[in-house]
């Protein structure tokens, strides 16, 4: 079923993965911190008051979108945002809603928390694959892309 | 210095999530499109973002303290509860209906600030209600 033209992107994708560990291992082994991108982004606004101080969330999220401007200057990068402006803020509140309530998101579960061999990561991580699959069939069925 | 560190953190991840193709949405859900034309990028992509950290995790063990802070901190263990697997399962459905998750959000903010915004401003959003949410609970 793996279309041969994908070798690539699937390269690109274990290379790409491989730095994100790397970044996840530094704020791990040099500030013991997890690299939990949604806890992050409630840290640099106030939203929560965890113990990683706000100045350290705070670089780590602008430091996030900064990378990839360095790619997009050497590379071509073109993201395709749906357009929909209804669908992208209902995303947006369960994603933001639901990461809070559920404590992580594909970094913080997914990729800090299975490689600890956590086992409410693993259950998280089978939680939202299995409902995000099953959104994303329900919309192909529906006709909604 | 814990600033530094974090800022280039951040840009490696950032350098991480854009090389492997995961800021754009399309590919994210279709990853998740088992069922119609699957791509399997993202599971290779946290498989090259496991590895280091399995390696991370046995040097953390190792180590009395982190090399620039005075103490790791770190989640501690809980039992499996209906928080957990409710909130995970709401986040799946939003990622499914835009095939975005904060990280790649937050990315796109150089990239397509115009177009990712209202997505941003609906997460912090929904953020700041699970704040208020608690508060009541």
């Amino acid at each position: 079923m793996i279309d041969s033209s994908l070798y690539d992107p699937l390269y690109m994708g274990f290379l790409g993965g491989l730095l994100i560990g790397i970044s996840a291992a530094i704020m791990l082994l040099a500030l013991g911190y997890i690299a939990g991108i949604s806890g992050l982004i409630a840290r640099a606004t106030n939203i929560a008051s965890s113990i990683t101080p706000k100045l350290t969330a705070a670089a780590f999220i602008i430091g996030l979108p900064l990378g990839t401007a360095l790619i997009s200057q050497v590379h071509t990068v073109t993201p395709t945002i749906s357009s929909n402006t209804i669908l992208l803020a209902t995303g947006g509140l369960l994603v933001g809603f639901g990461t809070r309530l559920g404590s992580g998101c594909t970094s913080g579960h997914g990729v800090c928390g299975l490689s600890r061999l956590s086992p409410r990561s693993m259950a998280a991580t089978i939680t939202f694959i299995i409902t995000g699959i099953a959104t994303v069939t329900v919309m192909r069925i529906a006709g909604l892309t | 210095m814990q600033t530094l560190i974090a800022l280039i953190s951040g840009i490696i991840f950032g350098i991480g999530l854009t090389i492997s193709g995961m800021t754009d949405p399309v590919r994210v859900k279709a990853f998740l499109d088992v069922f119609g034309h699957w791509d399997p990028t993202l599971a290779f992509v946290m498989a090259g973002a496991i590895l280091p950290m399995i390696l991370a995790w046995a040097i953390q063990r190792r180590l009395a303290r982190p090399l620039y802070t005075t103490t790791f901190t770190l989640p501690q263990p809980k039992p499996i509860d209906a928080r957990l697997i409710i909130g995970s399962g709401l986040f799946g459905i939003g990622w499914g209906l835009t095939g975005l998750c904060p990280g790649p959000a937050v990315a796109n903010l150089t990239i397509a600030p115009l177009s990712i915004l209202p997505f941003l401003i609906a997460m912090i959003m929904g953020m700041f209600l699970h704040t208020i949410w608690t508060r009541r609970h």
